[in-house]
């Protein structure tokens, strides 16, 4: 059995939820902080991949990026870069369709948060910066992780937008959801029941992580 | 001397009114601040604290200027550096109680004495959760002063205290206010609580 699938997938997802951990932790805290219709319609922007069918997202990243038109063409010209049909383009569209699994659970435990903690660090003379990863951030912890956690189990899961943005070319672009998917295509049922079973595997062992490092309590992905 | 004179509209059961105070606090005096729920005793700590922003008004600390709404000035809560004890406490759950003090500082000696002073020694190692209301209320007051602040905004700071532990810790603070010269204002809800200590007082009434 022809393994890279799973270890594509694996990489897929951990790379997406590293860049969502870093890029997610300051934007969930501008977003925490009041409210304005910029937020209001980047909070939407964020949330619309969880009801967008992944086909449609898929399908404009993949003509918004494809090197004949727009931006695709302007990173193809300038920096040689090609997101159609390739690792980095995986990598952008999970980035973008994982981004609700982790910002929403961040920011709404940092609205939980007392406003009082916040403003006792600035009495002691600490700035934003400081208060967030001493104060606010500790306290936020099990939230982050479910976040992260959350965020690696949607990334193993995905199938049309990555499909539709990366194809199916092995060792590159055919993570193990297309591997089942093209195993079943071509009547090889064992191949497909074996990615299945990692999978089912490696998504229930994050799942129950998640209830562990929460001290087994249930939390719901976009609490 | 801080001169107070500021004007902030506040939201109340039944409309708006509006905090209209102008006061004085001479350097190291101790002041009761009271007035009913509501009338605005806690915003007014905010404002001097920077933490509110009132709509008109200058507050001047030592011929210093802290706010001036008609001059753009507002120094940040940062740069103000109040001691606030507040109401809920605000202490910080991830920290135990010596680590709440060595956030405000890095002196060694001055976070025992004040762990001394509030009787935390042996608790030093406890986060507020493990810690009784009595207990958290005074790691709010240490952690406070633990920044050594000319200023001390208190709201409400010995409302969970025994009447012993009450009447003991305020005998050793004011020792400490005297020696450091610290300016006090101290908020509380009841108009005879505190008479035994204050210079002056200052009624909130809110309309």
């Amino acid at each position: 059995m022809d393994l890279s699938p799973i270890w594509l997938t694996l990489k897929l997802a951990g790379i997406t939820t590293v860049i969502l951990l870093l890029a997610g932790l300051p934007l969930a805290y501008w977003l925490s902080k009041g409210r304005s219709i910029i937020k209001t319609i980047i909070e939407a922007l964020i949330t619309m991949p969880l009801v967008l069918p992944p086909s449609v997202l898929g399908f404009y990243l993949l003509l918004a990026f494809s090197p004949q038109h727009g931006p695709g063409k302007w990173l193809h010209d300038t920096f040689d870069l090609q997101f159609v049909f390739s690792f980095p383009g995986l990598v952008l569209a999970s980035v973008i369709y994982s981004m609700p699994f982790m910002i929403t659970p961040i920011k709404s435990a940092l609205q939980q948060l007392p406003v009082s903690l916040a403003q006792a660090s600035y009495t002691l003379g600490k700035n934003e910066r400081q208060t967030f990863i001493r104060v606010l951030l500790p306290n936020i912890r099990a939230s982050v992780l479910t976040a992260a956690i959350l965020t690696f189990a949607h990334t193993l899961g995905e199938f049309g937008v990555v499909l539709m943005i990366g194809g199916n070319i092995p060792g590159v672009t055919r993570v193990a959801s297309i591997a089942v998917y093209d195993s079943v295509e071509n009547m090889d049922y064992s191949s497909a029941n074996l990615y299945s079973l990692v999978l089912i595997c490696i998504t229930f062992v994050t799942v129950v992580s998640v209830f562990i490092f929460n001290k087994y309590k249930a939390k719901s992905p976009l609490e | 001397m801080i001169r107070i004179d500021i004007e902030k509209k506040l939201k109340a059961y039944g409309g708006r009114q509006v905090l209209k105070i102008a006061a004085e606090f001479p350097a190291g005096s101790i002041t009761k601040i009271y007035g009913p729920s509501g009338a605005g005793k806690t915003t007014f700590l905010k404002i001097i604290a920077g933490l509110v922003t009132p709509e008109k008004g200058k507050i001047t600390v030592n011929d210093m200027t802290w706010l001036d709404t008609n001059a753009g000035i507002s120094l940040s809560t940062q740069k103000r550096k109040t001691g606030f004890v507040f109401q809920n406490y605000a202490l910080f759950p991830n920290m135990n109680a010596r680590q709440h003090l060595e956030y405000g500082t890095t002196d060694k000696a001055w976070t025992q004495q004040l762990l001394a002073l509030g009787k935390l020694e042996t608790l030093s190692g406890h986060k507020p959760e493990h810690l009784s209301g009595g207990q958290q209320q005074r790691l709010a007051i240490l952690r406070a002063l633990s920044i050594k602040p000319g200023l001390l905004l208190m709201d409400e700071p010995f409302s969970a205290l025994d009447q012993e532990m009450r009447s003991e810790l305020i005998r050793e603070l004011q020792k400490l206010w005297k020696e450091t010269g610290m300016t006090v204002l101290i908020v509380t809800h009841n108009p005879h609580e505190l008479d035994e200590i204050a210079d002056q007082e200052l009624f909130i009434e809110g309309r």
